[in-house]
């Protein structure tokens, strides 16, 4: 079994891939399809594409603030391939790639950071949370959903995301230690991506990987090569079948770099080198895996381009689709506040509508 | 003298106060290399070093309670929220032991720090980056809370801060960070924590407004003018200690009373300051004091936000329905 072959107490990474796509460790080679496999690939190449034309839409003025997750694609495509419809995604805020291989749609992640709450409804997708914005935080939430499966018996596992960062809030140590002392089926996915905003990971903990976190609270933990699809996908897959089996937590740190800033409104620039960034450009996991594809004849170059082409236009169609959303309307503030709304928060959208009419009047 | 905005400000106290007082040390998020994410502390890291400047683990209960112990061994932290909306992880080490921890020892260990942060909407965040909570800090008995409105008061009153012996809580309005410069003393200065500012005198109606909602009350004012109104506008400057005393006179000159606040209707500032007209000048009054502030919803996003937000066209139409009640 992984988790004992790589132990975090022994520094140990886990790996399937090089940095050019070359199998390095053909003993964890995952059981795959080449199927499946282009289908990740595609999946991560859309994701990437989507990300790079949002940030390019909210330097146009289109959209607002938004959390690039370009480079941390494997961890997130290869969670969607492990997750059956019927388990938990519990997000943090950069998993684009994660919340799409879910179902929700990107028109949905559009109207979100266009500031419509409606983006945070996914209609199509089943059992995830919104975005949940206060760091770590949300790791919590998912032990108790994973509690709720234990109860009533489900086949079911939680996957909840958190970053480098989100380890050092108390949140994330109380998750952990409910989860172990509960023994309920919650997978605990670190994007360890460097940093935290400005501040590397040396700086949030003294520990010398995350996932020797795991011992402190007795349940099992890996780190992994999260820019290596292969190796995220086999570690992820007997992750849930533990969780299946054992109803015990797992906590999985994979290693990546966050190419992109850390919002639209943040610099990298001040706090990291132009050779780190290059450096981990060759860690790119879209390329690694593309890599891989090309040298076994799965895939061509000339297919790529047309794919991106294809996933461009499609990634325009779902934007122009969200820029035609209805405008924000007054009872949007009031309507989910309380299942019924109280007489007196009724009086203050009343009081609005008065102050509305008088506006128009004196146009 | 020199050109300064809100963050400009904020950097120069904080700058005369480091070299003037090695207890002091600032920590938080991203505050060290980068400055923070509104650059407050720009610079002061390369000036004054890692040990006094510098980037703590991503944890504001962990910021919080370690200034507590910083504070009770005679240091002077002033930390940084990065923003007001992540602080509450904080609230634990606020309420049960900033607030308190002088009281509890009898007087022996003074909990002399600043917690800053910024607060308020106003520019098409994401949730959490937008509430205007001041009030739940002003109900919490041990805790003083300020909030500026300009460069200058900035200054002033964030060493006044520093120089608190009791801890403070320093909301900035991020909306108006860069948004007003003005000539600011390079010098040292302070403004008294508790004392509100007539900003402009009338006789009509009382406006209170405090942090971004001064300048907006500025503006709705010159439309109340226009209509013939005249208005007496208090910049409030600090929650707690409210100053009684300059919102007393004013309303018992004028007979009226608005607060105009970002913060979610019920049980806040306003309704605080309503409270003081009505049981301190009541006789004076001649209309309800008035509260003109958000909903009691969630800050909304972006595009729902302007709904929340209190406009110069909506104050002066609350002016108006006042005046005219």
């Amino acid at each position: 079994m992984i988790f004992n072959d790589f132990d975090p107490i022994e520094e140990k990474i886990f790996q399937v891939i090089d940095n050019n796509g070359i199998v390095i460790n053909k003993k964890w080679f995952p059981d795959i399809d080449n199927e499946r496999l282009l289908q990740a690939y595609k999946d991560m190449l859309f994701a990437r594409t989507a990300d790079l034309m949002i940030v390019s839409y909210q330097r146009q003025g289109r959209i607002y603030t938004y959390p690039p997750s370009y480079g941390q694609e494997a961890i997130q495509v290869a969670t969607a391939m492990v997750m059956s419809d019927g388990d938990w995604l519990v997000p943090a805020f950069r998993e684009l790639a994660a919340y799409l291989g879910k179902g929700v749609s990107l028109k949905e992640v559009f109207l979100y950071y266009m500031g419509f709450e409606d983006g945070s409804r996914f209609l199509n997708a089943k059992n995830i949370l919104p975005i949940s914005v206060p760091v770590g935080s949300q790791l919590l939430h998912a032990t108790g959903i994973a509690y709720e499966i234990k109860y009533n018996k489900k086949d079911q596992v939680v996957f909840a995301f958190v970053g480098d960062g989100g380890t050092s809030e108390g949140d994330f140590h109380e998750a952990l230690n409910f989860a172990g002392v509960w023994k309920v089926p919650v997978i605990f996915i670190v994007q360890n991506n460097q940093y935290g905003i400005s501040t590397p990971v040396s700086k949030q903990t003294a520990s010398k990987n995350i996932a020797i976190k795991s011992y402190a609270y007795g349940i099992k933990g890996i780190k992994v090569d999260g820019n290596d699809i292969f190796a995220m996908f086999h570690a992820l897959k007997t992750a849930s079948e533990y969780a299946r089996s054992e109803c015990k937590p797992v906590l999985i740190e994979g290693l990546t770099y966050r190419l992109g800033s850390h919002t639209t409104s943040d610099d990298p620039s001040l706090y990291r080198t132009n050779d780190e960034e290059k450096e981990w450009g060759l860690k790119d996991p879209v390329k690694r895996l593309k890599a891989y594809l090309l040298n076994n004849n799965l895939w061509t170059e000339e297919q790529d381009l047309q794919t991106l082409q294809q996933f461009k236009q499609e990634v325009d169609i779902q934007f122009a689709d969200a820029e035609a959303y209805p405008p924000y309307k007054l009872d949007d503030v009031f309507k989910f506040m309380y299942a019924e709304i109280p007489d007196d928060l009724k009086r203050q959208q009343n009081e609005y509508e008065d102050f509305l009419k008088w506006k128009e009047a004196r146009k | 003298m020199k050109v300064m905005n809100i963050v400009d400000a904020l950097n120069n106290a904080l700058d005369i106060k480091l070299a003037e007082d090695r207890n002091i040390i600032i920590y938080g998020e991203d505050v060290g290399l980068e400055g923070g994410v509104f650059r407050v502390t720009a610079g002061l890291q390369k000036k004054y070093g890692n040990e006094r400047v510098f980037d703590s683990p991503l944890a504001e209960s962990g910021i919080v309670g370690t200034a507590v112990g910083m504070a009770a061994a005679g240091l002077k932290p002033v930390v940084e929220m990065q923003f007001s909306g992540f602080a509450y992880v904080a609230f634990n080490q606020l309420i049960s032991h900033v607030a308190r921890l002088h009281n509890r020892s009898r007087g022996r260990y003074k909990m002399s720090m600043v917690i800053r942060m910024p607060y308020g909407g106003g520019i098409n965040a994401l949730e959490h980056h937008s509430e205007s909570m001041e009030a739940i800090y002003g109900h919490i008995p041990g805790l003083k809370v300020v909030i500026p409105s300009t460069p200058h008061d900035a200054k002033g009153l964030l060493i006044a801060a520093i120089e608190s012996e009791d801890p403070v809580v320093f909301m900035e309005p991020k909306r108006i960070y860069r948004a007003i410069k003005q000539d600011v003393s390079e010098e040292k200065y302070s403004i008294p924590i508790g004392k509100a500012k007539i900003v402009s005198e009338g006789k009509d109606v009382t406006v209170v407004a405090y942090g971004a909602m001064v300048r907006e009350a500025q503006r709705a004012i010159v439309m109340a003018k226009a209509a013939g109104i005249s208005v007496e506008l208090i910049d409030l400057r600090t929650i707690y200690p409210i100053d009684k005393e300059t919102i007393i006179q004013s309303v018992k000159k004028t007979g009226r009373i608005i607060t105009v606040a970002e913060e979610p209707r019920s049980f806040g500032v306003a309704a605080e300051i309503s409270t003081i007209a009505s049981e301190d000048a009541f006789l004076y009054l001649e209309s309800p004091p008035k509260r003109v502030t958000g909903f009691d919803t969630i800050v909304p996003l972006a595009k729902g936000e302007h709904y929340y937000l209190q406009t110069p066209e909506k104050i002066f139409y609350e002016i108006e329905k006042t005046v005219k009640y």
